[in-house]
């Protein structure tokens, strides 16, 4: 097992970008990314359609290879060392990863026990209300709207307790009730020390978990800025400008 | 004992998903049913033929049945993106392998017991005396199968022409296997001993070991790409 730590990186770092470019064919998608998180931080990946956010989050989560460049999460190159990486993180796409025939909790039942971590039906069922679906717990996933998919694919993230978070536009499909719940567990998660990378379109919804801001534009870094620097509408200026000047 | 739970959970996800969708079990009687009418219609009454042709008929259509249904394997692993869990889940990929070919080989095994009692009673043949031996030769001609089946489903799962290119690849290196199965059920149809076809047995049992130890050394790699 190599554990690998960037000696650039800051010590509570527990995602690191460095130099990740990313080519499909002569199409450059990412183009020297870095990136850190700390400890307790989340950064909203912000970037107009095709910037490249989900290409570093399925990067960062060991789902694709970077062209060059590396990135250590958790302590763990996610290149070189995928299987450690992949121990300290979890990872919400596009795809809920549910299958429709099983129920809820047979879901989380299967992903937990594939994954080595509890499995205890207390547990699973903790879980479920945690996200507000313990009434549903037996009901196939198929029967379920597209947010009740997206909140039991939060609970699969509940049971696994990674310490970095990578979410791909988590708040769409969820509504006002499901929003709020997942900003204040994505709160408390962070307050425990977790690290959390989101790429997100909306300045509003979720937005006030980002402690930073990273704008990609043209495949770059165009910004990286505190949030509660700029606040939301200094950020949105921000991305206008990176997003016109990234076209 | 986690290598073996998370085979059972990938055998236990995929057997409940088929009990309660009968997607794939619905197709292959289906479809069974078809290849018996075309037999039926194609050979008649001559019994002669029809003994001849037998063992060859029994195998093709577990071949064509098992191409349909080992060709879904991956499917519901494609829906929703369940294919990238599979991938993050930490730990040896091999075993998701071995709950993958377990749950097939059940699956094929169901449907050629059902095929055999078929062709019992749509060629009128009594296979009462062969049914011992049939009871070794049919899973030891459906594991590797089943083995070297499930791994190029998953090789194929993300090609466009999958349709085409897993039989293409499939067939081939199955010959050895399926000339072990066809001689030693053509012996255990004509009643004779299963010491007289051991060299097919052995070539049977050979070809199960090969391709399932392949399938579990290669399937990470497999995922992983």
């Amino acid at each position: 097992m190599t554990v690998d730590v960037d000696p650039k990186a800051p010590l509570d770092c527990l995602l690191s970008a460095r130099g990740l470019r990313k080519a499909y064919g002569r199409h450059l998608v990412l183009d020297g990314i870095d990136l850190d998180v700390r400890r307790g931080e989340a950064v909203a990946l912000l970037g107009a359609n095709g910037a490249g956010k989900t290409t570093f989050l399925r990067i960062a989560a060991t789902l694709v290879r970077p062209t060059s460049g590396r990135v250590v999460v958790a302590g763990a190159d996610s290149t070189r060392d995928p299987e450690t990486a992949r121990r300290g993180l979890g990872f919400l796409g596009h795809g809920s990863w549910l299958y429709e025939d099983l129920t809820a909790l047979e879901n989380l039942r299967f992903w937990s026990t594939l994954g080595g971590h509890d499995t205890a039906i207390s547990g699973l069922r903790a879980a479920l209300a945690a996200v507000e679906l313990d009434r549903w717990s037996d009901e196939r996933v198929r029967t379920f709207s597209a947010g009740m998919k997206r909140r039991l694919a939060i609970a699969r993230l509940v049971v696994a307790r990674p310490r970095v978070l990578l979410l791909d536009e988590p708040f769409s499909g969820l509504d006002q009730h499901g929003s709020k719940w997942l900003e204040e567990h994505l709160q408390l998660f962070k307050s425990a020390g977790g690290a959390v990378v989101m790429s997100t379109h909306s300045f509003g919804r979720g937005f006030g978990v980002a402690d930073r801001a990273a704008i990609l534009a043209g495949g770059r870094l165009a910004a990286d800025v505190a949030v509660a620097s700029l606040g939301a509408d200094g950020v949105r200026r921000l991305y206008d400008l990176a997003a016109e000047e990234g076209t | 004992m986690t290598y073996a739970r998370r085979a059972w959970i990938v055998l236990w996800k995929d057997a409940v998903t088929e009990r309660r969708a009968k997607a794939t079990l619905n197709a292959l009687l289906f479809f069974s049913l078809l290849l018996l009418f075309v037999f039926q219609f194609t050979l008649g009454a001559d019994r002669e033929r029809l003994v001849a042709a037998l063992p060859g008929l029994l195998w093709l259509s577990f071949v064509l049945t098992g191409l349909v249904g080992l060709g879904r394997a991956f499917l519901v692993e494609r829906e929703n993106d369940c294919w990238d869990g599979l991938l993050l889940a930490p730990g040896d990929k091999s075993a998701i392998y071995l709950g993958k070919v377990a749950g097939n080989l059940i699956l094929m095994l169901i449907v050629e017991v059902i095929l055999l009692a078929l062709f019992t009673v749509f060629f009128n043949v009594d296979i009462g005396r062969a049914l011992p031996a049939l009871a070794l030769i049919l899973p030891l001609g459906t594991i590797g199968f089943a083995a070297v089946g499930t791994l190029f489903a998953a090789m194929t799962a993300h090609v466009r022409a999958r349709e085409v290119l897993f039989p293409v690849l499939l067939l081939p290196v199955q010959v050895p296997v399926l000339l072990g199965a066809v001689k030693a059920t053509e012996a255990a149809l004509a009643g004779e001993s299963l010491g007289a076809v051991t060299p097919w047995l052995q070539l049977l049992v050979a070809g199960d070991v090969i391709y399932l130890v392949a399938g579990l050394l290669t399937f990470d790699a497999i995922l992983e790409s």
